[in-house]
């Protein structure tokens, strides 16, 4: 123990000469917005494919970045193609 | 005056003439009623996603059509009567989604007479078209 103590100062901490860029992550966008896309098909099961998990529940917003407007009509397509069964409503594996 | 659409699925045991026939009936509903039909699309024999009724097909036809509020009670009454119903949707189309419709209306159009063009020119010189395929197996081989 006594001999930690002398270790020396250089060792405890970490220094960088460039600053480490911590938060490097691309921004999400809400790609209805972007691209100008103003209603969503229920008709098109593949593209609705691209907001569901492999389970077939629609992904949360924090993770497709849409914005909040969108996701209720995404929402609201996906429900409707899987009334039509366009779409599963319990699946594994769908992708 | 609204404008509707209109998806059902019938059951895949009809026959193509049973099938059409069953279409005319909903149709005849529609027009009955003062309802004015602008867009039919037969999707035909499409795999289900989960199986209704223990089946795993159906028959798919999606209806445009504009008419009073009243109309779509009438239309939904004779789906629920009739067995060769498996599922059906009926909303009314926002103005957004009436763009699109209008929009998607064209694009079918426009694929089906490219797909008629087509088949009339494959008709028209059969020939020609095996000449290539002769010409193009050499090459890959190469």
């Amino acid at each position: 123990m006594a001999q930690e103590n002398q270790r020396p100062n250089n060792q405890g901490e970490i220094r960088y000469l460039t600053p480490l860029s911590v938060d490097n992550r691309k921004k999400k966008y809400c790609r209805f917005k972007r691209s100008g896309i103003k209603y969503i098909d229920y008709k098109d099961p593949e593209f609705l494919k691209k907001f569901l998990n492999e389970q077939g529940k629609i992904l949360p917003r924090r993770i497709t970045g849409t914005s909040l407007k969108f996701q209720r009509r995404v929402a609201k397509a996906v429900k409707r193609a899987r009334h039509l069964a366009l779409l599963p409503y319990v699946t594994d594996l769908m992708k | 005056m609204n404008k509707y659409e209109t998806v059902f699925i019938l059951t895949p045991v009809l026959s193509d003439d049973q099938m059409k026939e069953t279409v005319e009936k909903f149709k005849k509903v529609l027009t009955d009623n003062g309802g004015n039909i602008e867009n039919e699309e037969n999707w035909g024999l499409r795999k289900l996603a989960y199986p209704i009724e223990n089946k795993n097909t159906g028959f798919y036809t999606l209806i445009e059509f504009e008419g009073e509020p009243t109309i779509v009670a009438k239309l939904e009454t004779a789906f629920r009567r009739d067995e060769k119903v498996i599922r059906f949707l009926t909303f009314r189309l926002d103005k957004y989604a009436a763009e699109y419709a209008v929009k998607r209306r064209a694009v079918r159009k426009a694929k089906q007479e490219e797909r008629a063009a087509q088949e009339a020119a494959a008709e028209a010189a059969p020939a020609v078209e095996e000449a290539p395929k002769a010409e193009e197996a050499p090459a890959a081989e190469a």
